[in-house]
């Protein structure tokens, strides 16, 4: 599925995949005796702030993330001004139905079956994808956090008990645990929003859980501990701040995927059926595919040029932020 | 010990150790669909359009729905125990034959699916890794970022557009031609353009995963020393590649597509709504509107242990792809 479940994505995975990407044009490299060697990055040494420029320098210099960021940008600006283009109920019938992109200019994407107007949907459906892909990833990160900081700081027992939970909710199947959350509760975006953060987490807490593994055993944290620090000190002022790069990653993925699940969702006839969103506009123009196909194939293009926008920028952050080159963080 | 017994035990193993999961599972989805508000007795009710008091308690007595919570999860737990999974109320046939009726559809869906998206995957990963920082890969790699962006769902809509509404080539839905009573290759060719869209677009986001993964550890192993020996020795360009360096990249892929079965079943449920194809995803889907959590509890209980099992076939695997891995 698709990606309609985003939840496959493995974010986890995809950052171990990446990379390598990252690390683009690499041929073979000649035998270091050739005299070749790699110049020794002068930022092993920075602070944190040099570290952020740099990787800043890196996102920026990357075509694709800028094309992401500037994609994702116009999108935010149709959240914002959707209300003020279109103050009306963009389910509200306005003019004749069936009217085809282009045939008149007051509804530049044309009517669907209703006489609803195609664009103040998909401009008012930004609102829907943007909020619930926000909230659950923001949902799934502190869940994912807290969990794979205990199980990754404190191991042993904790440790075992933990990972036997996220093992739990990974061998479930993620989408159709969604749909069986959703159509259990009222579907509105907060219950949407915690359904994909209930299967999501699992994975950040997998990745945290990892990063707290390798960090805690550095020279740095025991140094804060022989200094005195407390648990809660070391991990959210010593040891998460250091974690950060690989979950900044995961994030702008995580969003995509949680969009891409909001989508199918309302395509099921799973979603808020009181907000307009681009799922379930799909799933409406589905049954008129034979005769108005521009009604599913436009809100489905709103969907891929926003999540496209955030993979790409998550590839850009990857390539920026990759843990490979940061040698001993 | 030889191989066959240490595959015995590495099985017995991962058998042993998937037994704490499934139950935490089967209590999980039990508890959760306890929340849910409503139950059979009620959409049956609501469907036949009136009930009395009555034939509402008859309904939830004969469903064994009148029960204390936690009598009916001993009960459920029991019938697991017996290898019954239940009896579905609203289909009114036990839970297992259900399943078993769908599951053949979906396992076809999702093993098409597979393959296609682990061959095109290849392929194009393959390219995008000997060409690395040209031209060809940089125009696959924003491909490759595409099919990772395009829901499933509108993606079979867009198919059906082109290749049934427009070309007329393919049909739009089903599993067969209603009727055709064919066999053989005549029979075989109708199933096979029916799976076609469905397959393909259950398959697009998994190919571009396998494009990516396979040309990050190709480059990867590209640059190990077996690689150098086997270039040095003289074997062939494409003979190293496809021998050394695409075998070895293998390993990451298949602990992927593992992991991928689960993920793949929840798009089954889109998909399988998009091309009415007959499989376990619909059935979920059904199951969920009709509040049959029996049978979804069944869906869900045979499907992790779907995970389970093809993950332990991904171990034995990757020890023939790498014999240094080994049983365990």
């Amino acid at each position: 599925m698709s990606a309609t479940d985003p939840v496959l994505r493995d974010p986890a995975l995809l950052g171990e995949a990446a990379p390598a990407k990252a690390a683009n044009p690499r041929e073979p490299e000649p035998p270091s005796w050739l005299g070749k060697e790699e110049p020794l990055p002068a930022y092993v040494a920075g602070t944190g702030a040099t570290h952020g420029r740099r990787a800043l320098r890196i996102f920026l210099r990357n075509p694709n993330a800028l094309a992401g960021l500037i994609i994702l940008a116009l999108v935010v600006i149709a959240a914002g001004i959707a209300p003020l283009l279109y103050p009306g109920d963009p389910l509200a019938m306005v003019a004749k139905p069936f009217l085809w992109p282009g045939q008149d200019a007051a509804y530049p994407l044309g009517t669907d079956s209703m006489g609803r107007d195609v664009l103040a949907g998909i401009l008012h459906g930004t609102r829907i994808s943007l909020t619930v892909g926000i909230a659950a990833t923001l949902l799934g990160l502190v869940a994912g956090i807290s969990v794979g900081a205990v199980a990754g700081y404190y191991g042993g027992r904790v440790d075992d008990l933990l990972v036997r939970i996220i093992e739990i909710f990974q061998t479930l199947p993620n989408f159709v645990l969604v749909v069986v959350l959703v159509a259990i509760t009222q579907p509105t975006a907060a219950t949407i929003s915690i359904a994909i953060a209930i299967v999501t987490w699992p994975n950040v807490a997998r990745l945290v859980r990892a990063e707290f593994r390798s960090i805690r055993e550095k020279d740095y944290v025991m140094a804060a501990r022989s200094l005195g620090y407390g648990d809660a000190r070391i991990i959210f002022r010593e040891i998460l701040p250091n974690g950060l790069p690989p979950i900044i990653v995961t994030s702008s993925v995580m969003v995509a995927g949680a969009i891409l699940m909001e989508s199918a969702l309302s395509f099921m006839g799973l979603g808020d059926p009181n907000v307009v969103s681009w799922g379930s506009m799909i799933g409406a123009g589905r049954e008129l595919i034979r005769t108005a196909w521009y009604l599913t194939a436009l809100p489905g293009l709103a969907i891929v040029s926003t999540v496209l926008a955030l993979n790409m920028i998550g590839d850009g952050l990857n390539d920026a932020l990759n843990p490979r080159f940061l040698q001993d963080r | 010990m030889s191989s066959l017994g240490k595959i015995g035990s590495s099985l017995r193993r991962t058998a042993i150790q998937a037994v704490p999961t499934v139950i935490g599972i089967v209590i999980l989805n039990f508890f959760l669909l306890q929340m849910a508000p409503g139950d059979a007795a009620d959409v049956i009710a609501g469907e036949a359009g009136s009930a009395t008091e009555e034939t509402m308690h008859a309904l939830r007595v004969q469903f064994g729905l009148n029960h204390p919570v936690l009598v009916q999860l001993y009960n459920y737990l029991n019938e697991l125990a017996h290898f019954s999974l239940g009896f579905s109320p609203r289909y009114g046939m036990p839970v297992a034959e259900l399943i078993g009726q769908r599951l053949p559809g979906t396992l076809l869906l999702m093993s098409l699916a597979l393959g296609i998206a682990l061959f095109i995957g290849l392929v194009l990963g393959s390219v995008m890794a000997i060409f690395a920082g040209r031209l060809p890969d940089r125009v696959l790699s924003v491909l490759a970022l595409v099919f990772y962006s395009v829901p499933g769902f509108w993606i079979g809509l867009m198919l059906i557009i082109l290749f049934s509404v427009t070309l007329g080539w393919l049909p739009s839905g089903g599993a067969g031609t209603i009727g055709a009573d064919l066999s053989g290759w005549a029979g075989l060719w109708d199933k096979a353009r029916y799976m076609i869209l469905p397959a393909t677009s259950l398959a697009l986001f998994y190919v571009a995963i396998y494009a990516r993964l396979t040309r990050a550890s190709m480059l990867e192993v590209k640059s190990q020393d077996f690689v150098r020996t086997a270039r040095a020795k003289g074997l062939s360009p494409f003979s190293v590649t496809v021998h050394h360096v695409l075998r070895n990249a293998l390993i990451p892929i298949t602990t992927l597509a593992g992991m991928h079965i689960g993920s793949m079943l929840g798009g089954a449920v889109v998909v399988e709504t998009v091309y009415s194809w007959p499989g376990l995803g619909r059935l979920a889907y059904e199951a969920v509107m009709g509040r049959d959590f029996t049978v979804l509890l069944g869906i869900l209980l045979l499907s992790s242990l779907l995970v389970i099992a093809v993950n332990a076939a991904v171990d034995l695997l990757q020890t023939f792809l790498d014999p240094r891995i080994g049983v365990r």
